[in-house]
């Protein structure tokens, strides 16, 4: 069945035909539609689970987390401000191994405040433990939604799983989306029975307890076991949905990469306009292609490395900075390749934050200085479509 | 059912001698049975009584972090509703957890109207992290962040948060003060808030004899002299209707504050200024005067 939705609502239908029992959340720009449209399922009487509408986004996560240890099935929804308050709660969800779901709405954080899109929030959370989904539209969306609750659940995995979505370009944009039957996904999914302790008067456990040096770092190399199982439960997951629905998912998607002499690494909604820009330039005959990233963590350098080894440059187009050193995704690549004998030259690009848009003559500017670097040594991080004259300015440079 | 003869939490913790708060916990968790489970907010009870493998919790028992017990206790009320599961959800929570740094999931909680038991074990100070002071140190009391010196002869300058009455003002269903020395009056307040549906607040006072500075003897007798002093009132609230609070206890004959401070050491600078005391008497009989009638014996 076809269905015309927004990004939010690609995570609510998600939820709801996962048959999430509880969602506690909080209501922040951009994701706010996906509690009010979980609101409205239940006012309905078309989705059977407890709505928690609670005071912030620390107690989301929380109350996420007590309903989860509980043993039922959970996911919320947050973006920026409200994820970076969530913060210390994100590595306790992770940490119990408890499989709740949340869609992020992508958005820059403050200061100065904006409401717009880039991926700031959910790559500051890259450390707390979770998986990171990135969706490219809003079909995206819904279907790693989905899949997300099946690779947490996994018995190898039992980690929480963020599903991104851009801020506004995809969380407010209506786009056609295929919608899977309630049937299909019960199928796929299963009836949800934790495999996990849970809090049970018939057998009573205590979650949350005080690990001392002895213990404690057997509990993270856990963490850390998990999350490199996942891998292997993710690509089952994609295959099993390609073969029941019909669409394909892989950890990285490259697309024109075999001859490839310049390779562009996006994630989100930005690779659709650069797969267009690539049309063009490939009707230039420049040898140029992409990957898109759709999982961020677990980071996939296997694939990374098979799809991008044979490039003369990666230009990495991001939408997240870590100050003082470059952005997340940059960085990971190049540490990704710090081991190999052959490997290409990485350039950073950062670009469309806090909204910024980024159109054909933004990613001209990737392409200029990447093809420059064909030849030359360039800058490792080069800020586009930024008025550079009017901040070394403001801070007494000129 | 009656449990009392049962232990649902379990000895061998680390709670210091003469640490009010097991005592406390004890004996909730018998009046609770068996079908509960208990959230708990960071603090000494959570890490003195948890550390991995070992567990004093013969019940269900989550714990999350310092400021969320609330919130925590939400969700595990939330999953037992969608399950359709009935049972009795408790949080505990020291000062810290409750008055300062979980004020707000607490204030949600209760407005939420989660069928939760909400128990803060009042030792009135951060006494896990060491004896600082919280919102409800009351006035007067040395610890290591409200220090007395030369400057400062008097310790913590603001008075004590009156978080009872603060939840009772969110139109709980129940709410009440109970001090596990005067025992039938604390089981009683216990029982009444398990029956009770909705979101319900027990502030218990639990010495502490480290932060307090007494002998671990005497905290049963301490903990009495701040109700028979009426430093500490007992008293309960239904549906926020405050201008009908009941006392629940009066004595007959009230002790002068003084024997309340004597015994403990984070008091001791007080006993060498007569107008301290007198300050902390008029602040008492303050409170009588103007609540004192709603004791119906």
């Amino acid at each position: 069945m076809k269905a015309m939705i927004r990004g939010n609502e690609s995570i609510a239908y998600a939820f709801k035909l996962a048959r999430v029992q509880v969602v506690p959340a909080y209501p922040i720009t951009p994701s706010t539609l996906v509690p009010e449209k979980i609101s409205e399922f239940i006012a309905n009487g078309e989705m059977k689970a407890e709505f928690v509408p609670v005071e912030s986004e620390h107690s989301a996560i929380s109350a996420a987390i007590g309903a989860s240890a509980r043993g039922v099935r959970v996911g919320t929804a947050t973006a920026s401000q409200g994820l970076a308050l969530m913060h210390e709660v994100l590595f306790i969800a992770s940490g119990m191994r408890l499989p709740i779901v949340m869609g992020i709405g992508n958005r820059a954080l403050s200061a100065p405040i904006n409401i717009w899109c880039d991926h700031q929030d959910s790559m500051s959370q890259r450390d707390t433990g979770w998986m990171q989904f990135y969706g490219e539209n809003n079909q995206e969306g819904l279907d790693l939604g989905i899949m997300a609750f099946k690779i947490a659940e996994d018995k190898r995995v039992l980690l929480p799983a963020m599903v991104g979505l851009d801020a506004f370009v995809l969380t407010h944009t209506v786009e056609p989306v295929d919608m899977p039957e309630q049937s299909e996904v019960d199928d796929f999914l299963g009836e949800f029975k934790p495999n996990y302790v849970t809090l049970d008067p018939n057998k009573p456990a205590t979650l949350g307890s005080f690990g001392f040096p002895e213990h404690y770092t057997e509990f993270r190399f856990a963490q850390w076991v998990a999350m490199e199982q996942a891998k292997k439960v993710i690509d089952e997951v994609f295959e099993e949905f390609e073969k029941k629905f019909g669409r394909k998912y892989r950890k990285v998607m490259p697309e024109h990469t075999e001859d490839a002499d310049i390779i562009f690494v996006t994630m989100g909604s930005m690779s659709g306009t650069m797969r267009e820009y690539i049309k063009k330039l490939r009707a230039q005959g420049k040898k140029v292609g992409m990957v898109k990233i759709t999982v961020f963590r677990p980071f996939p350098k296997e694939e990374l490395i098979e799809a991008l080894q044979n490039a003369k440059v990666v230009a990495v187009v991001e939408r997240n900075i870590s100050m003082g050193f470059a952005g997340a995704v940059y960085g990971e690549l190049a540490a990704t390749f710090a081991n190999k004998s052959k490997k290409p030259k990485f350039v950073d690009f950062i670009v469309g934050l806090g909204g910024r848009d980024i159109t054909f003559n933004t990613l001209e500017s990737v392409y200029k200085v990447a093809e420059k670097a064909l030849t030359q040594d360039v800058d490792d991080v080069n800020w586009i479509d930024v008025n550079k004259e009017a901040v070394y300015k403001s801070e007494g440079l000129q | 059912m009656n449990y009392e003869n049962e232990e649902f939490f379990a000895p061998g913790h680390g709670m210091c001698a003469g640490c009010a708060a097991p005592i406390i916990v004890k004996w909730i968790l018998k009046w609770a049975g068996p079908n509960t489970i208990v959230a708990n907010a960071t603090g000494c009870l959570e890490v003195a009584t948890t550390a991995y493998p070992r567990t004093s919790w013969r019940v269900p028992w989550i714990h999350i972090a310092f400021e969320n017990a609330a919130a925590a206790a939400s969700g595990v009320e939330a999953a037992t509703r969608a399950k359709g599961e009935k049972l009795n959800i408790i949080a505990f929570g020291g000062d810290g957890g409750t008055v300062d740094i979980g004020f707000q999931a607490l204030s949600g909680m209760v407005e939420r109207g989660h069928n939760v038991l909400y128990v803060l074990y009042d030792n009135e100070a951060y006494m896990n992290t060491g004896i600082q002071r919280s919102g409800s140190t009351p006035w007067g009391a040395w610890t290591t962040t409200s220090k007395v010196g030369s400057a400062n002869p008097v310790g913590k300058l603001r008075p004590k948060k009156p978080i009872a009455m603060i939840i009772a003002a969110h139109n709980a269903p129940y709410v009440a003060t109970a001090n596990p020395a005067m025992f039938q009056d604390f089981k009683k307040k216990v029982q009444k808030a398990l029956s009770t549906p909705g979101a319900k607040f027990l502030h218990v006072i639990s010495s502490c004899t480290t932060g307090w500075r007494h002998d671990p003897s005497k905290t049963v007798e301490i903990m009495r002299l701040a109700t028979d002093t009426g430093i500490f009132p007992l008293y309960e609230i239904e549906n926020g209707d405050i201008e009908n609070m009941r006392i629940t206890y009066k004595p007959k004959k009230f002790k002068p504050v003084e024997e309340y401070l004597k015994p403990q050491g984070r008091f001791r600078h007080l006993l060498k200024n007569p107008e301290y005391v007198k300050k902390l008497q008029e602040d008492v009989d303050a409170w009588w005067a103007r609540y004192g009638h709603h004791y119906h014996p």
